[in-house]
């Protein structure tokens, strides 16, 4: 009976262990389920968060290189403001180079012009100014005599100033003498006159008087016309050349002699 | 700052004060002058010179004749020269070069072109 007993109470335990072991079975696979469903579930999220991230660093992107455009664009303002600046800057430099230039010729015109009292030195400084600054490798000078002839001067090969009166002289000569005109061609002008004509007509002023004219016969090879520059040079040598001249002819006359009393005291 | 020494051979009085005015736009730049070749030798033989500045046409000696000496001579062979030549003047200009000279001006001469070459040739 005890045996009987035995062997029904442990049948019974194992179907009870048996139906706790299916159960445990049955959860265990639901608890699988939802792990599948879980870790499928993370991975729709985990995609769908990579695509959001992604649109929002691209739409910074989008916004970085907004900005970069415009500060390309800036700097290329910028760029165009310097270079439009520099050209300026180049253009100014140049002017000042070439106003450089021209003083610096008015300079040592007037400082030579100016540096002696020989007649000789003078008209070798007149042909050395014409020749070196502005080209010209051939000059005479002409005046009236107190007769009202006209004269003119010219260097010798012995580099000795003569004088031999001119009946007749270039209709050019004769206009800057009696109008005070400076008269220089313009480069066309200039290609169509003779050799041996004129090139340019500069008369000698002195004290508000036309006291003769300086004539340009040749110029050099390669000088196809007259710049700004010769045209200031002709102008200051009117003066300066004039007053040159007259300084040193006056002088000559009083064999080298200067009374600067009686000069200051002198009453005009 | 490096120091200079530049001269200059011409006979026209005119010609050279307009050089010198113009190179005394350079910084740091002692000129001397001579009046012709014999003149610049002698300046030569004194003293060292970067640069010789050169008229063709001088009397007693010409451009010429002073670029072949300077040029045969080892003790100034390595100082550039710049000849001043005349407006049209190839041949001048032309046997210059081939004795030896460094570069040309041309007459009628501009200071900016002046103070180009003196420059380039002084490495400034």
């Amino acid at each position: 009976m005890t045996d009987s007993s035995d062997s029904n109470n442990v049948h019974s335990r194992a179907e009870e262990f048996l139906q706790v072991f299916k159960k445990g079975a049955e959860f265990t696979q639901d608890l699988l389920k939802e792990n599948e469903r879980l870790r499928f579930r993370l991975l729709e999220l985990e995609q769908k968060n990579r695509a959001e991230a992604t649109t929002v660093e691209l739409q910074l992107l989008k916004q970085q290189l907004q900005l970069v455009e415009v500060e390309k664009k800036n700097i290329l303002d910028k760029i165009g403001t310097v270079e439009r600046e520099n050209l300026d800057f180049t253009h100014r430099y140049a002017e000042i180079e070439a106003d450089n230039n021209l003083l610096a010729n008015l300079y040592i015109t007037t400082y030579q012009l100016h540096s002696t009292f020989e007649v000789r030195e003078v008209f070798r400084v007149i042909e050395e100014i014409l020749l070196n600054l502005v080209g010209a490798d051939e000059c005479s000078l002409f005046f009236r005599d107190e007769n009202n002839l006209l004269i003119q001067s010219v260097m010798n090969d012995e580099g000795e100033p003569e004088v031999r009166v001119v009946g007749n002289s270039d209709p050019r000569i004769d206009l800057a003498l009696t109008e005070g005109q400076i008269w220089i061609p313009d480069s066309e002008e200039l290609a169509q006159l003779d050799e041996s004509a004129v090139k340019a007509a500069i008369p000698l002023w002195v004290d508000g008087h036309v006291i003769g004219v300086l004539a340009i016969y040749r110029l050099l090879a390669q000088k196809n016309g007259f710049s700004g520059i010769d045209e200031e040079i002709f102008g200051l040598l009117g003066e300066h050349a004039a007053m040159a001249i007259c300084t040193a002819v006056l002088r000559q006359e009083h064999d080298g002699q200067i009374d600067f009393k009686r000069g200051f005291l002198a009453r005009t | 700052m490096s120091e200079y020494r530049v001269l200059v051979v011409e006979d026209s009085p005119t010609m050279r004060q307009l050089i010198v005015f113009a190179l005394k736009r350079i910084r740091n730049l002692h000129i001397e002058e001579a009046g012709d070749g014999v003149g610049g030798l002698k300046k030569l033989s004194a003293q060292k010179f970067d640069l010789v500045v050169t008229d063709i046409n001088m009397p007693i000696m010409d451009g010429l004749k002073l670029v072949s000496l300077i040029r045969n001579d080892p003790q100034y062979r390595d100082v550039p020269i710049v000849v001043i030549t005349t407006e049209g003047a190839t041949e001048d200009r032309d046997r210059a070069l081939a004795l030896g000279a460094n570069e040309y001006i041309t007459k009628p001469i501009q200071t900016a072109r002046i103070l180009e070459v003196a420059k380039k040739m002084l490495g400034i």
